[in-house]
C-alpha cells in the first residue's frame, strides 16, 4: 500500500443496512409508527388469511344477517357468510390486486418516463401528448367504460387500472428524471457505450427513487380506492370473491338499521373502516418518508 | 448614510473578538470558526484567504451579524461602528444591511432577480431605506455604472440580467452594493466565476470604487494573486483558525508560517516539456455547431501526440468543451475529419465500436456530477473493467484495488459512496474510472478548476505520474494558465471557436504572441501587488 493521500479525512465507518434501518426507525414519529403497524397487520392478514380466518371465504356458515356474537364476531351477511372471515380474505383480494396494479403501473410509467427523459425528441413529444389526452379523462369513468367494453375479469381490471394509472406515474418519473439525465455520470455512461437498460435502471432510477417510492404509496391508495369504488358499483372484483368494496355494496341497506349488540356498528362500516384505515396509515408513512427524503428540516 | 466627515481613513470600523461559529449537519453541531479576531479600519481592505472549508465566507457573513441557516454564532463580539451586532435586534440589523454594510456574492447571475431590470435592483436598497428618492437614486446608479466602467452607462440599467455578460453583471452588483455608500462591503469571491480577461476589468473597477469612496472592505478569495491586488492586509485562515496576518507586501515577501508557505509554493509546479511526432489523435479542419446555426468550432485543427499532454486554453465560450464533445462523438462535426491512431474516427457516438469507445475516456470538471451518488467506488471503477473486459467479480475487485493503489487511495475505500469522500478524493476516483478502461487518450475537461490549490497540485502530480506509467495522452481543457504551465507539453489557444495558436509550451508562453494570446497571458494575475496597476498603465498607454 502506498502512502495515503494527504487530503484523506476521517470518514465514519459505513453502517450496515440493518443498522441504518434501525437508526431511521428510531427517529420515526408516532404517526409513522401507527401507519407501519397498521400496514403490517393488513399484510399479515392478507398473507395468512386461510390460517387466521375462522371460516372459508365464500362458505355459508349461518343464517342471514345474524348479529355479532361469539360464533360470528362481526355477524353474517345477507346469505349467512361470516363477515369477519370475509373481511380478512378481502384484505388479500383488495390489497393484493391494488398492489399488483400499482406495481404494473410503475413498471410501465416509470420505464417510459425515464426513457422519454433520456431520448427526448419525437418519442417524448408523442408519448407525452398521448398521456396528456388520457389525463384529461376522469379515471373512474374511463375505467367503467373500458371494463364495460373488455369484460369484467380480474386480470382485465388490473391491466386497465394499471394503464390508466401509469400516466400519472409517467409524468412524475419523466419530470424527476429530467433533472438526472443532464448529469455528467449519465453522459459518462453513454460515452462508455452502455445500453439503454443499464442507463435507465442503474444510472437514473436509483437517483429518482425517493420521490418514486413516495408516489408509490400515494398511487397505491388511489388504486385501492378506485378498485373499491368499482367493486361497489359492481364492475370490479366479482362475487363470490370477498372484497371490501362489494361488501359495502352488498350490505348498504343495513346502514339505516340500529345495531343492538356490541360493537353497535352497522355491517357496511366494517369494510369501509378497513378501507379508510389503510389509506390513512399509508399516508402517515408516506408523509414521514417524504419529509425525510425531501431534506425538509424543522426550524432550528 | 454616514456623514462625509465620519469617512476618515484610519478610524476603527469593525472589531470582531473571539468569534466562534458552529454548523449543524445531521443534527450535530460542530465548530466551523474556532475563535477568530478581525479588526478593520475605515478605508482598509482586508483579504481573507484559505482553502474551502476554512471558514472564510462564514466569517465574512458574521461581519454583518448574519449566520447562514444551519449555522449559529456561539461566542465572541462583533462591534460595527459602536454597535454590537450580536446584541442588536433583527430590526436594527436589517436597518444596517444594504445601507451601511453591503455584500457582493460570488455568483451575480444567481443573486440578481431575472425578472427585473438592473437599475430597479440597483436602486432598490437606497429607495427602501429612504436614503434617496427614486429619481436621485437612478441618476446616482448611472454615475456608479460610469465609475465602474460599464459600457453605455445611461442605457445599461434598462437591461435584464440575462442581457449582459457575467463580468458586467458582477460590476452591476458592485454598483448595487455601493448605491447607499456603505461603510463596509464584503466581497465573497466576486471574480472566481469570471474569465481572466474579464476578471482584470472587474478587479480594477472594484478597487477603484472602494478607493474613491473610502469604503472598508473584506475581500474573500482563494486566489492569492487576486488578493494581492486588492487587499491592504491579508489574513490566512485554515480550518476556522487564523494562521497569520500581515500587510500584503510583507506577507508576500516573507510568509512566516509553514502553511502559508505551502500556499505560496503551489504555483511553482512545472513540467519539463517534451515533444513527440507520434500522433495519437489528429483533428483536421473540424466545424461543429449546435442546431446548425451558430458555429461553435470553426475549422479547428489540433494534434495530440502519444504519451503527451496538449492543453487547450481559452475563455468560456471559446469552444474548448465543444471540441471535447466533437471528439467523443456527442456532437458530430459538420465538417472535417478526426483521425484516431491514423484511421478516421466514426463521427457519431453510436457508430463507434466498443474498442474505440474504450480507447477514448473522459474526466469531468465536477466529480460531484460525474460520479453517480448511488454507486459505490467498487461499482464506479469496476464497471468499465467489467464492461470492456468482461471479467468476473473477483478479477474486477482485484483490478479495482490495483487502481485505488495507483491513485493513492486505500483499498478500504472500495465500499464507500462518493458522498463520503472529499473533493480531491472524488476527482481521484474519476481518474481511476477513466484509467480502468486502459485508454489511449483521456480528455480532461477543467478537472482541477473546482478544487483547492493544494489539492489541484496533488491531482496534477498524480496525472503526470500516471502518464509516465501508462503512456496515455491527455487533452487538457482549462482556462487556468498556471495549470497549463504545470502539466502541458503543447498548448492550443482557442478564441471564439477558432484556434489562435498551437505549439510547444515554451513557444506559446514566450513572445512573440498573437494579439489574443498576449491579452490572455497578460490578464493572469501575478503575485506582485503592483501587477494590476502596472498592467492597467501599460494597456492605457498602448491604447493611447
Amino acid at each position: 500500500m502506498t502512502a495515503q493521500a494527504p487530503d484523506i479525512r476521517s470518514v465514519r465507518a459505513r453502517r450496515s443496512f440493518f443498522e441504518n434501518v434501525k437508526r431511521t426507525l428510531a427517529t420515526a414519529p408516532i404517526s409513522a409508527w401507527f401507519g407501519m403497524i397498521v400496514i403490517l397487520v393488513y399484510v399479515i392478514a392478507a398473507v395468512f388469511a386461510p390460517l387466521i380466518a375462522p371460516y372459508g371465504e365464500a362458505e355459508v356458515v349461518g343464517k342471514a344477517y345474524q348479529p355479532s356474537g361469539p360464533a360470528f364476531w362481526l355477524g353474517t351477511d345477507q346469505i349467512g357468510r361470516d363477515l369477519f372471515s370475509r373481511l380478512i380474505y378481502g384484505a388479500r383480494n383488495t390489497v393484493g390486486i391494488a398492489f399488483m396494479t400499482t406495481m404494473l403501473s410503475f413498471l410501465i410509467g416509470g420505464t417510459l418516463g425515464v426513457l422519454t427523459a433520456l431520448k427526448r425528441g419525437w418519442l417524448d413529444q408523442g408519448i407525452s401528448r398521448i398521456v396528456d389526452a388520457f389525463l384529461a379523462i376522469p379515471v373512474l369513468i374511463f375505467a367503467l367504460m373500458l371494463l364495460a367494453v373488455f369484460g369484467k375479469s380480474i386480470w382485465m381490471l388490473i391491466l386497465i387500472l394499471a394503464l390508466l394509472d401509469s400516466t400519472r406515474v409517467f409524468r412524475l418519473a419523466r419530470a424527476t428524471a429530467l433533472n438526472v439525465v443532464v448529469m455528467d455520470y449519465v453522459e459518462a455512461a453513454k460515452l462508455r457505450g452502455e445500453g439503454m437498460g443499464w442507463i435507465i435502471f442503474k444510472e437514473v432510477l436509483p437517483n429518482i427513487l425517493p420521490p418514486m417510492i413516495t408516489e408509490f404509496g400515494l398511487r397505491f391508495c388511489f388504486v385501492f380506492l378506485t378498485i373499491s369504488a368499482l367493486s361497489f358499483l359492481g364492475v370490479g372484483i366479482q362475487p363470490p370473491t370477498a372484497d371490501w368494496g362489494s361488501m359495502v355494496a352488498e350490505s348498504k341497506t343495513l346502514i339505516t338499521f340500529p345495531v343492538r349488540t356490541f360493537p353497535y356498528i352497522p355491517a357496511p362500516f366494517y369494510p369501509a373502516i378497513a378501507i379508510a384505515l389503510l389509506t390513512v396509515a399509508i399516508n402517515f408513512v408516506v408523509d414521514w418518508f417524504l419529509h425525510k427524503t425531501s431534506g425538509l428540516r424543522d426550524e432550528l | 448614510m454616514s456623514s462625509e466627515k465620519k469617512r476618515v481613513k484610519g478610524e476603527t470600523l469593525l472589531e470582531i473578538r473571539g468569534l466562534k461559529i458552529e454548523g449543524n449537519s445531521d443534527g450535530v453541531w460542530h465548530p466551523i470558526v474556532k475563535g477568530v479576531d478581525v479588526s478593520l479600519k475605515r478605508g482598509e481592505v482586508l483579504g481573507l484567504i484559505g482553502e474551502s472549508g476554512a471558514g472564510k465566507s462564514t466569517i465574512g457573513l458574521a461581519a454583518m451579524g448574519f449566520a447562514r441557516p444551519g449555522c449559529r454564532i456561539t461566542d465572541g463580539t462583533i462591534m460595527f461602528d459602536g454597535i454590537d451586532l450580536r446584541k442588536a435586534s433583527e430590526e436594527e440589523r436589517r436597518e444596517l444591511w444594504g445601507s451601511r454594510i453591503a455584500y457582493v456574492a460570488q455568483s451575480a447571475a444567481a443573486a440578481f432577480n431575472p425578472a427585473h431590470k438592473l437599475i430597479e435592483q440597483t436602486v432598490e436598497t437606497a429607495v427602501r431605506h429612504g436614503i434617496m428618492d427614486r429619481a436621485k437614486a437612478e441618476a446616482d446608479s448611472v454615475d456608479l455604472y460610469r465609475r465602474l466602467q460599464l459600457p453605455n452607462p445611461e442605457k445599461i440599467g434598462n437591461r435584464f440580467p440575462h442581457q449582459v455578460s457575467g463580468g458586467q453583471l458582477q460590476r452591476a452588483m458592485t454598483a448595487m452594493a455601493m448605491s447607499c455608500r456603505p461603510d463596509l462591503i464584503i466581497f465573497d469571491e466576486p471574480t472566481t466565476a469570471l474569465d481572466v480577461t474579464t476578471q482584470v476589468e472587474v478587479l480594477a473597477a472594484m478597487r477603484d470604487i472602494v478607493e474613491q469612496f473610502n469604503t472598508a472592505a473584506i475581500y474573500i478569495t482563494h486566489d492569492l494573486a487576486v488578493v494581492a491586488q486588492m487587499a491592504d492586509r491579508i489574513m490566512v485562515l485554515r480550518r476556522g483558525l487564523e494562521v497569520e496576518q500581515a500587510p500584503t507586501r510583507e506577507m508576500l515577501k516573507e510568509p512566516k508560517e509553514d502553511y502559508t508557505k505551502t500556499l505560496w509554493a503551489v504555483r511553482k509546479l512545472a513540467k519539463q516539456e517534451s515533444i513527440s511526432e507520434d500522433i495519437a489523435l489528429r483533428i483536421h479542419g473540424v466545424d461543429a455547431s449546435y442546431s446548425g446555426v451558430v458555429k461553435v468550432l470553426d475549422n479547428v485543427t489540433v494534434q495530440l501526440p502519444r504519451g503527451r499532454t496538449v492543453a487547450v486554453v481559452g475563455e468560456s465560450g471559446s469552444g474548448k468543451s465543444t471540441l471535447a464533445r466533437a471528439i467523443t462523438g456527442l456532437l458530430p462535426p459538420s465538417k472535417g475529419e478526426i483521425y484516431f491512431n491514423g484511421k478516421p474516427l466514426p463521427k457519431a457516438l453510436k457508430d463507434r465500436d466498443k474498442d474505440t469507445l474504450r480507447r477514448i475516456q473522459m474526466i469531468y470538471q465536477s466529480a460531484d456530477t460525474s460520479l453517480n451518488p448511488r454507486q459505490t467506488i467498487r461499482d464506479l471503477i469496476g464497471r468499465p473493467i467489467e464492461f470492456y473486459y468482461g471479467v468476473g467479480s473477483a478479477e474486477r475487485d482485484r483490478r479495482v484495488a490495483e487502481l485505488l493503489d495507483a491513485i493513492e487511495l486505500n483499498e478500504s475505500y472500495i465500499d464507500r459512496l462518493p458522498g463520503e469522500l472529499s473533493g480531491g478524493q472524488k476527482q481521484r476516483i474519476s481518474i481511476a474510472r477513466a484509467l480502468a478502461a486502459k485508454p489511449d487518450i483521456i480528455i480532461c475537461d477543467e478537472v482541477t478548476s473546482a478544487l483547492d490549490q493544494i489539492v489541484q497540485e496533488e491531482i496534477l502530480t498524480l496525472l503526470m505520474k500516471l502518464q509516465k506509467d501508462t503512456n496515455v495522452s491527455y487533452l487538457f481543457i482549462t482556462h487556468d494558465i498556471a495549470t497549463v504551465r504545470a502539466i502541458s507539453d503543447e498548448i492550443v489557444v482557442m478564441h471564439q471557436g477558432k484556434v489562435v495558436q498551437q505549439g510547444p509550451k515554451t513557444q506559446v508562453l514566450n513572445p512573440p504572441h498573437p494579439a489574443y494570446t498576449e491579452l490572455l497571458l497578460s490578464s493572469v494575475p501575478e503575485m506582485d501587488p503592483d501587477w494590476l496597476t502596472n498592467l492597467l498603465a501599460k494597456r492605457s498607454k498602448a491604447k493611447a
